[in-house]
């Protein structure tokens, strides 16, 4: 195989390469090195505070590496002057981990905001297209409500449809399930599916929900919080079957192997 | 696709054999040109549709798709509820895919509902229950506050004495630079103004006269007040607002501590003990000020001083400090109601916060008329 460092497959939609993320002289994480191939279903996962929230923050340029660099279709975003990143930013969407809806705008006006300052759509070509952006996450009617009048679910699928607003190639979902009841935690991933299948947009997902990542995901990086460099890069049903870390096969199986070996030799 | 070759979309209905066909073609893009509209849309949704010359499209199609449906599903219904699934042939299959998806959740009728028409005969009905409830909040929470005065008096409150004393530092000493400033400069004004009067009957030492008593009786205590509503009332509110909001007053309640104890009640009794302080304060430094104008026009400072002290008796000077008492009550727990009253969103902080500074500004020159009244019938 060649080396992953020079060479960027076509269809890679985000490219990270040598990444180091630091808070000041506190490494987070250092040397991640992966590919998020288009189509892909691609889930950020590692035990709480391994910084699965702090890559995606680099992911989409609000924080910058260390070292590193990130590239978007094989284009640097990292060495773009932060002024100058506007044609990356309207590629991708996101939705922040409690939904981080504008309080003092109704679900129509969070969504109808960056299509306005963005195309030249007339009144009823925004109405539409934000009914229909609601209509997709199932909340068609809740138009004139505000975030704090409806659910924390309700709240992130209406983050989800904000997030869908321009129509973007890469959605990136911090924590999706989170606090979601399994049904609507299921529903939550069917609606990614159907989104990624429909739309062919790249998806991107920090969670570290296992039901999740394996009914959706194609692609994973895993996050290991005891090197602090990624543990491993892959499929995740594979990882769990075939991975050569140990942590990651824990993590993936809820440390069930791991128990059944302890608890057996503690027998013995 | 070259820009070049972009072609306008079209939705162009049209009648074949008894079945209502939509012809979608062209480009459908965002910040392409408008969609042009051929043929009376009927009320029923299409049978079929004819995409052969649809080319490029983006989400303004599914758009324009769903909003014909729903507004003849609305006409339709009205006649029958019978759901009938719209029928989606000739549409190409991703698309397919789309609009099953955003149909599978019917619209939330009642939700939309909730924005009805109002007259104005309900309005109005509306803000006289809005400020009759308000009122009667306002009075429980005096009420209230009365209470947790007494029970803190009694030795029966709980609280947290380091929350008391970082308000004391918040609201006492950190304010000390601002009511130095201000205090300053309103006694020099006033020095200058009483200046420019006098001189005309050579009685420019009487400067000293009206600088000591205005400041003392009102300037000094109420320029404190408004900088404290400002500075702390607005604080109290935004504060307690974003408890309301992070359901950290439900956290209180829940481990049995009264919220009222636990975070009104420092506040209150920090400002009721720091106005007094920071007012005599104000006093001095205002008259400082006019002490300093008095000698650039070239009254000694010893003869005005001996003469602030003739004019300002201590009946004069302790009218200020008593008020204040009321002012730092008033301020306290008008930041406080507002910010536990405020609702749950960063929007409903800043509201409360803005309620918070209006009502207890109102609130100081409300209870320093009342004084000025009941002060003039005594006639002190």
């Amino acid at each position: 195989m060649t080396d992953p460092k020079e060479k960027v497959p076509a269809n890679a939609k985000i490219s990270v390469r040598d990444l180091t993320m630091a808070y000041g002289s506190f490494v987070v994480m250092r040397d991640l090195n992966f590919d998020i191939l288009e189509k892909d279903i691609f889930i950020i996962m590692g035990g709480s505070g391994c910084g699965k929230s702090t890559l995606l923050r680099h992911l989409i340029g609000l924080r910058e590496p260390a070292k590193g660099r990130i590239l978007y279709e094989g284009e640097d975003f990292t060495a773009t002057d932060p002024s100058q990143r506007g044609h990356f930013i309207r590629r991708f969407g996101v939705m922040y981990q409690s939904g981080a809806l504008w309080s003092s705008l109704t679900l129509a006006e969070n969504i109808a905001m960056p299509i306005e300052e963005n195309t030249g759509l007339n009144a009823k070509g925004v109405r539409d297209l934000v009914s229909y952006k609601l209509s997709l996450v199932g909340l068609s009617g809740y138009e004139d409500y505000y975030p704090s009048d409806i659910s924390g679910g309700m709240n992130k699928r209406a983050g989800i449809a904000r997030a869908m607003a321009l129509d973007p190639d890469i959605l990136l979902l911090d924590e999706p399930g989170a606090g979601l009841d399994p049904l609507s935690s299921r529903r939550l991933d069917d609606l990614i599916l159907r989104l990624r299948d429909s739309l062919g947009s790249t998806v991107v997902i920090v969670t570290h929900e296992l039901a999740s990542i394996f009914a959706i995901a194609n692609n994973s990086i895993f996050l290991d919080t005891a090197t602090r460099t990624q543990g491993a890069n892959g499929n995740p049903s594979e990882l769990r079957d075939h991975s050569g870390n140990p942590a990651v096969r824990r993590f993936l199986r809820r440390g069930e192997g791991e128990n059944a070996a302890s608890s057996r030799s503690s027998h013995e | 696709m070259p820009p070049t070759q972009t072609r306008s979309p079209c939705a162009r209905w049209r009648q074949d054999g008894g079945e209502v066909v939509l012809e979608l073609s062209g480009d459908w893009q965002r910040d392409g040109p408008r969609v042009e509209i051929e043929g009376d849309a009927p009320d029923r949704a299409p049978d079929r549709y004819d995409t052969a010359d649809l080319r490029t499209f983006d989400s303004t199609l599914p758009a324009f798709i769903l909003s014909h449906l729903r507004s003849a599903g609305k006409s339709s219904a009205a006649g029958g509820d019978e759901k009938e699934q719209a029928s989606m042939a000739g549409l190409p299959p991703n698309l397919i895919g789309l609009m099953e998806l955003a149909l599978a959740v019917p619209e939330e009728s009642e939700a939309g509902a909730k924005s009805g028409s109002t007259s104005e005969l309900k309005k109005l009905g509306k803000f006289s229950l809005r400020v009759w409830a308000s009122i009667v909040s306002v009075l429980e929470f005096t009420g209230l506050s009365v209470m947790a005065l007494v029970r803190f008096v009694t030795g029966r409150a709980r609280f947290r004495s380091r929350d008391f004393w970082v308000v004391v530092q918040e609201s006492g000493a950190q304010a000390l630079p601002i009511v130095t400033l201000i205090s300053f400069l309103i006694g020099m004004i006033m020095a200058f103004v009483g200046e420019a009067q006098l001189a005309s009957f050579g009685a420019s030492i009487y400067m000293a006269d009206l600088v000591g008593i205005a400041m003392v009786r009102e300037m000094g205590v109420v320029m404190t007040a408004i900088i404290m509503s400002g500075r702390t009332g607005a604080a109290f509110a935004a504060h307690l607002g974003s408890m309301k909001a992070n359901e950290e007053i439900d956290a209180l309640k829940t481990f049995g501590f009264d919220p009222f104890d636990f975070l009104v009640l420092p506040r209150l009794i920090a400002l009721i003990l720091m106005m007094p302080l920071l007012t005599i304060y104000a006093n001095v430094v205002g008259i400082i000020g006019g002490l300093l104008v008095g000698a650039a026009i070239g009254i000694p400072p010893i003869l005005y001083w001996n003469q602030t002290l003739l004019a300002v008796d201590l009946t004069n000077a302790s009218l200020g400090v008593f008020k204040s008492i009321f002012f730092g009550a008033a301020i306290a727990m008008s930041g406080c109601i507002q910010g536990m009253h405020a609702g749950n969103s960063s929007a409903a902080v800043g509201e409360a916060t803005t309620r918070a500074v209006v009502a207890s500004i109102t609130a100081v020159i409300v209870i320093d008329s009342a004084f000025a009244a009941i002060f003039t019938v005594i006639g002190i």
